[in-house]
């Protein structure tokens, strides 16, 4: 028993060994899997293969001796060819002597564009310089002078002249001037007029009067709200004058009263010369507003959708006329608020109430009141 | 800083249009507008010349004069970039603008102009360097980077170059002696009221 134990325990290394051995064996490689190992010497791409010379003397030549060299041909006088000029005839374009005639005399340097905005073909147009002068002192300037100066003008009038009472005081009667559909529409004008101003004057003044006091994101963000409005009120506004056109249009036709009314020294006469509904500066100021509006509305209209205007040209021209309407109705209609509201007495509740008082009616507007009571007497007696 | 300018060689210039789709593909510059574009004068007549033509960034810029709320700065390179977050969208720049640059996609009311989107001479905004939202906004930021435009890198001509005002008028001037002609430096008297010769 203890002989068997000894001899297993002398066969354990063995077995550890014959085992290593096995492992030993597969490691080493089946061909398959090994890549195998270049031969070296005995077979293509080894160096001791190619024939090796014998000598280093140089082999003597075969097939005899040579022939003579033949001599360069002379060489033969060339004249020199002379460099065409570039393949075309490329005309002497000088781009700052264009630039600055386009300057001078305007127009635009024009191409073939290959995409699909053809308006991009305008290489240079430098009469956006003139437009920039424009926009930043013509406009500026003369409109800030305009508006101030009427300012100015009506509250000097209001100071030194004073409001224009009704001469024979208020009669306690009233009359009849302004139906309910006129005094809506004129209100929604208003409104619109209003707003559409101060979002104008806010795009041209703001950035100089608006921005460094309540800041640039405040500012963009009022402007952006404020061209917003501009132009869903342009609707509301165009609609309004168009309905203007249907109710007044007949009591504002120029007429030889006007021309009297006018001879005697309109607003500044003395007296009051007789006037029908309207007298002529209201006549004026009628056209003025409906022609003007039409005229902003449209070239408003035309800056508002740039598709319908592809050309910069045109554009900077609509908003010359746009900007430079815009200020003078600004100032007319600044006139018109004030001898509407505070400049004559009496005024004010036409549109407000639709009824004015009966004085009043017969100092501003005689014939009108001869009219209107012309009118009553005969739908009275028509009555009996 | 260097005073940063693009010039643009017409009697190299090919119409290729590489600098163009360059610039679109860099800047993923939004559909209908084109930051590039090339202008030829005098298409398929004896001497017509193709010219590439962006934001030539102006020294006293028009668009930054007329700008109702005064969107636009001007970077230490003499770049005149904007503000996108400010921009209204008015139509004011483009009115301005001598070459045609500023461009809006058509987004406002009554498919009217959404924010000014032009050349960013690939300089990005006023938003940090390289971040996502610049890039959303205007584009990539190569400047930055310490690169040059694209659209000069690319050129196959090498028509159109971009880099220090001086340094590039001066490669051009080589040009224009070494070959004997040259039609100037289109845009430069407009854009910095300076003129090469042609």
């Amino acid at each position: 028993m203890m002989r068997l134990v000894m001899a297993l325990a002398l066969l354990l290394p063995l077995g550890g060994a014959m085992a290593q051995q096995d492992s030993g064996a597969t490691a080493g490689g089946a061909p398959s899997v090994q890549s195998v190992a270049p031969e070296v010497g005995s077979g293509r791409g080894g160096a001791n293969n190619a024939q090796q010379p014998s000598s280093t003397a140089p082999e003597t030549q075969t097939g005899g001796p040579r022939p003579a060299p033949i001599a360069p041909r002379p060489r033969v006088a060339v004249e020199p060819i002379v460099a065409p000029p570039p393949f075309t005839a490329r005309s002497d374009t000088d781009a700052s002597a264009l630039e600055a005639q386009h300057a001078e005399n305007g127009g635009v340097i024009n191409g073939a564009v290959s995409i699909p905005n053809q308006a991009a073909g305008i290489l240079i147009q430098p009469a956006g310089r003139d437009w920039r002068g424009f926009r930043t002192r013509i406009l500026s300037i003369a409109g800030a002078v305009i508006l101030l100066g009427t300012v100015f003008i009506l509250a000097g009038l209001y100071f030194l002249r004073g409001p224009q009472r009704i001469d024979a005081g208020r009669s306690g009667r009233t009359l009849h001037r302004y139906g309910l559909f006129e005094r809506m529409n004129h209100w929604m004008v208003a409104v619109s007029f209003v707003l559409l101003g101060l979002t104008g004057i806010n795009i041209t003044f703001g950035r100089t009067l608006l921005r460094p006091v309540i800041g640039a994101e405040a500012f963009t963000t009022l402007t952006w709200t404020g061209q917003a409005v501009h132009q869903f009120l342009s609707f509301p506004f165009v609609i309004g004058l168009m309905a203007m056109v249907l109710v007044w249009a007949r009591d504002n036709l120029p007429s030889r009263v006007d021309i009297a009314w006018i001879k005697a020294g309109g607003p500044a006469a003395k007296g009051h010369p007789p006037a029908g509904r309207f007298n002529a500066a209201q006549k004026a100021l009628y056209w003025f507003t409906i022609g003007g509006g039409v005229l902003a509305a449209v070239s408003g209209y035309l800056l508002m959708a740039p598709g319908l205007l592809d050309n910069v040209t045109d554009q900077q021209w609509a908003h010359v006329l746009h900007g430079g309407m815009a200020m003078v109705m600004m100032a007319a209609i600044l006139g018109h608020i004030y001898i509407g509201t505070i400049g004559t007495e009496g005024a004010f509740e036409a549109m407000a109430t639709g009824r004015v008082d009966y004085n009043y009616a017969r100092e501003h507007h005689s014939l009108w009141v001869e009219e209107r009571v012309a009118e009553a007497r005969r739908l009275a007696t028509g009555a009996d | 800083m260097a005073r940063m300018k693009f010039l643009c060689d017409s009697d190299r210039c090919i119409e290729c249009n590489a600098c163009v789709t360059a610039c679109k593909n860099e800047n993923e510059v939004p559909w209908g507008i084109n930051r590039r574009r090339v202008v030829t004068i005098g298409d398929g007549k004896p001497g017509e010349r193709s010219i590439s033509m962006a934001c030539m960034h102006c020294t006293d810029a028009p668009c930054a004069a007329v700008c109702p709320v005064a969107c636009f700065y001007s970077t230490e390179d003499g770049l005149v970039l904007h503000d996108k977050d400010l921009c209204i969208g008015c139509g004011y720049c483009f009115y301005a603008c001598p070459f045609g640059a500023p461009q809006y996609p058509r987004v406002g009311n009554f498919g009217g102009r959404g924010k000014m989107d032009k050349c960013t001479y690939c300089a990005g905004g006023p938003q940090q360097d390289n971040s996502a939202v610049e890039y959303m906004q205007y584009g990539s930021n190569r400047i930055a980077e310490g690169k040059l435009p694209l659209c000069a890198e690319m050129c196959s001509t090498k028509a159109l170059l971009a880099g220090d005002g001086e340094i590039i008028a001066s490669i051009y001037k080589e040009r224009v002696q070494q070959r004997g002609y040259g039609s100037g430096a289109w845009g430069w008297r407009t854009a910095y009221r300076e003129e090469l010769p042609a």
